[in-house]
């Protein structure tokens, strides 16, 4: 009796265990990695790796990415020649430690075909060499660092995304043109800030421009009032900021409180009038132009079907974020299906990937051979006010803009 | 010159927004002697809770800067009566590990009911203009944040220093014993301290929102400022409190416009300073041992 009572508990702490082990080791993926197990390439499986933020300050884009990647593969059945393409996705926490180990993870266990995702460019960097060693696919599908396709280039990464060079450099020559010919900056103070700062900057000196001042306020600044005090009492054209979520809000509503917006037209990227970010800033966003190589209000034809799929899904307005996880998800499918479905050798995956292209709903794509990064137009946007609530209008193209690779 | 007039105005309205969002984390500490660490959480909940009402039931920010902070004072009750009551003999360290903790807790909650979205409250019309001074344009927003700060800073030293109540507050923080001893309820006092320590929490996060706006983490950033303030004004006194409030606002003001990259680094060396020369803060008393 006693035997059979030490039997049942060691039983039900081994099941315990097993299923605490396997909670661990798979984590998010789903459960058809119990019968892709062995082999992992050559299964009827392709074995998509993201790495993703899905906590912390890089949250919701890791989410509009996941949200975007899921929409298109979707849109095929998860299914590319036959093989089960299979998402497995993992939390970096934005942390370049986690992201490593999340990384190892996808390769050893998972024994991923195809790597993609990282927001922050400190967790494509972290990443890179492990990629590099072992020969794992990567396509980076947000991260913007320049050196990731310059300096600290592989022959298996490659970006979908855009480059801090792409974005800044776009705005320089039309700001000349069209704004003046003095400009302050004003940009966050990490390397994405200073190297989108420092691209405008080189443009549109070029073009004949003349940089009046530059402030760095610190990522995650609370109150600019101080730094706009200084800006409002220098002559200038115009004022190129760069800023993302909450430091954007605060910059672009207290820009408009201080006075100086009637002063002088605002000028930065993308993410300063973000979709998400625009409902929050209302109406202070109004009147600023921003480059970017995607926009809600593009009007092709494929991206209203982006955004009409998108908001059927998921009841929201499509971000840059959402754009890109489409994409990537779109490239990899490609790949996939240019090598009849075969992925077991990483060499033709990165060939075969680097003859993609398509146009997407951001217009035209494809890779530049020599730096892996991605060609793509650039957009001006301006922001106006239609029916009480912001809008960003196209009002300028810069066709097929290459990454200068070094 | 004007633009130095016009930073100063920039300090001063900063340094008492810094003060509205500090006050209520030294009364407590000053008179519990609880570090509360869950203080920039009950913050965060006076924000948000203020966004839903804003946004959704009432469209008005003057109720929402009413019913806000009464809500939190409600959540600073419960974690009161339910969580730290029972911690007052276990000294600072289990009071500081519990009010962590819950600050975590609380932050989960945010996340889970308002998402990781950055958001941000419009501004009443009465207060939404704007005012030239020194040739500069300030928002009129600024100027009722100085006037609003000023008024809690009065009405406190008025409470602590003048009435009854106050007398009793500082005799309970003197001496539990012998107040228990006259027949002074303590552990009512100590309730009521903490709640009115969470309503100005509350009220904090509803007047620094459309300033510093609302975001996931917004609390731990705060806290960190408060803590500073906290610090350099010396543990447990309202007017170090308001003194280093400023102290803050206008050394990361002129940091800020003479020295944009040491701005962050200034007010941590200041802090350092001063625990070096004055460990006890700028007009610090000795917290008593219990």
């Amino acid at each position: 009796m006693k035997k059979t009572w030490f039997k049942l508990v060691s039983v039900v702490l081994v099941f315990v265990m097993l299923a605490a082990c396997g909670e661990s080791a798979i984590n998010s993926s789903s459960d058809a990695d119990a019968q892709g197990g062995s082999g992992g390439a050559s299964g009827d499986t392709v074995k998509v790796g993201a790495i993703l933020p899905f906590s912390g300050v890089y949250a919701s884009l890791g989410k509009d990415l996941s949200d975007g990647m899921k929409l298109y593969f979707d849109s095929i059945n998860w299914e590319v020649e036959g093989k089960k393409i299979e998402l497995i996705e993992e939390d970096t926490e934005a942390d370049p430690q986690v992201a490593l180990r999340r990384v190892r993870k996808l390769m050893d266990q998972d024994n991923i075909d195809i790597l993609t995702g990282a927001v922050s460019t400190a967790v494509a960097y972290a990443v890179r060499d492990d990629v590099d060693s072992n020969k794992l696919p990567y396509l980076a599908s947000h991260a913007g660092g320049d050196d990731l396709t310059r300096a600290q280039r592989s022959d298996y990464i490659w970006r979908s995304s855009f480059s801090s060079w792409q974005i800044g450099h776009s705005m320089g020559e039309w700001a000349y043109k069209n704004i003046g010919k003095t400009m302050y900056i004003a940009a966050a103070d990490y390397a994405f800030g200073r190297e989108v700062s420092s691209a405008f900057k080189e443009a549109y000196t070029a073009a004949g421009g003349k940089i009046v001042g530059e402030v760095y306020p610190p990522l995650g600044n609370n109150d600019y009032a101080s730094y706009l005090t200084t800006i409002s009492g220098v002559k200038a054209d115009g004022v190129y900021a760069f800023f993302a979520g909450s430091d954007a809000v605060r910059f672009v509503q207290q820009y408009e409180q201080y006075g100086l917006k009637e002063k002088m037209p605002l000028v930065g990227s993308g993410w300063l009038v973000a979709e998400d970010l625009r409902q929050t800033i209302d109406p202070a966003a109004e009147g600023a132009f921003a480059s970017t190589f995607w926009d809600y209000n593009l009007e092709s034809k494929e991206n209203q079907e982006f955004v009409k799929a998108y908001e059927e899904a998921y009841d929201r307005r499509p971000t840059i974020e959402s754009l890109e996880g489409y994409d990537a998800a779109r490239i990899i499918a490609e790949t996939v299906k240019s090598l009849g479905g075969d992925v077991s050798d990483p060499d033709k995956v990165v060939d075969a990937m680097s003859k993609v292209s398509f146009t997407s709903p951001r217009g035209p794509i494809q890779f530049d051979q020599e730096t892996h990064h991605v060609i793509q137009n650039m957009y001006i946007t301006e922001t106006e006010l239609v029916d009480g609530k912001t809008e960003n209008k196209v009002i300028h193209t810069v066709d097929q803009v290459k990454d200068p690779g070094q | 010159m004007d633009i130095l007039g016009a930073q100063l105005v920039n300090g001063l309205s900063y340094g008492l927004l810094l003060f509205i969002i500090t006050c209520g984390l030294s009364l407590i500490f000053g008179i519990l002697g609880v570090l509360n660490l869950a203080h920039g959480s009950l913050y965060m909940f006076g924000a948000y809770i203020a966004y839903s009402l804003t946004a959704t039931y009432t469209q008005s920010f003057w109720t929402a800067l009413i019913v806000a902070p009464i809500i939190v004072a409600l959540i600073a009750l419960v974690v009161e009566r339910v969580l730290l009551r029972p911690t007052y003999h276990l000294g600072h360290l289990s009071q500081v590990l519990l009010t962590f903790g819950l600050a975590y807790v609380f932050h989960d909650i945010a996340s889970f009911i308002w998402g990781s979205n950055v958001l941000s409250i419009t501004v009443p019309t009465a207060l939404a203009g704007s005012f030239a001074i020194f040739g500069q344009t300030f928002p009129v927003y600024r100027l009722a944040v100085i006037a609003i700060g000023l008024v809690i800073a009065i009405l406190l030293w008025f409470v602590q220093e003048k009435t009854k109540w106050g007398a009793i507050i500082r005799a309970g923080l003197s001496d539990k014993e012998m107040i228990g001893g006259l027949g002074v309820n303590i552990k009512l006092v100590f309730t009521t301290v903490f709640v009115i320590g969470g309503l100005l929490a509350g009220f904090g996060g509803v007047i620094a929102a459309p300033v510093l706006g609302i975001y996931p983490s917004m609390e731990f950033e705060t806290l960190i400022l408060a803590l500073v303030v906290l610090v350099i004004g010396g543990l447990g006194s309202i007017s170090g409190t308001l003194v280093a409030s400023i102290l803050v606002g206008l050394v990361e003001t002129f940091s800020r416009f003479l020295v944009p990259e040491l701005s962050m680094f200034l007010v941590f060396g200041l802090m350092a300073v001063i625990l070096v020369a004055k460990p006890n803060g700028l007009l610090g008393k000795q917290v008593a041992h219990s």
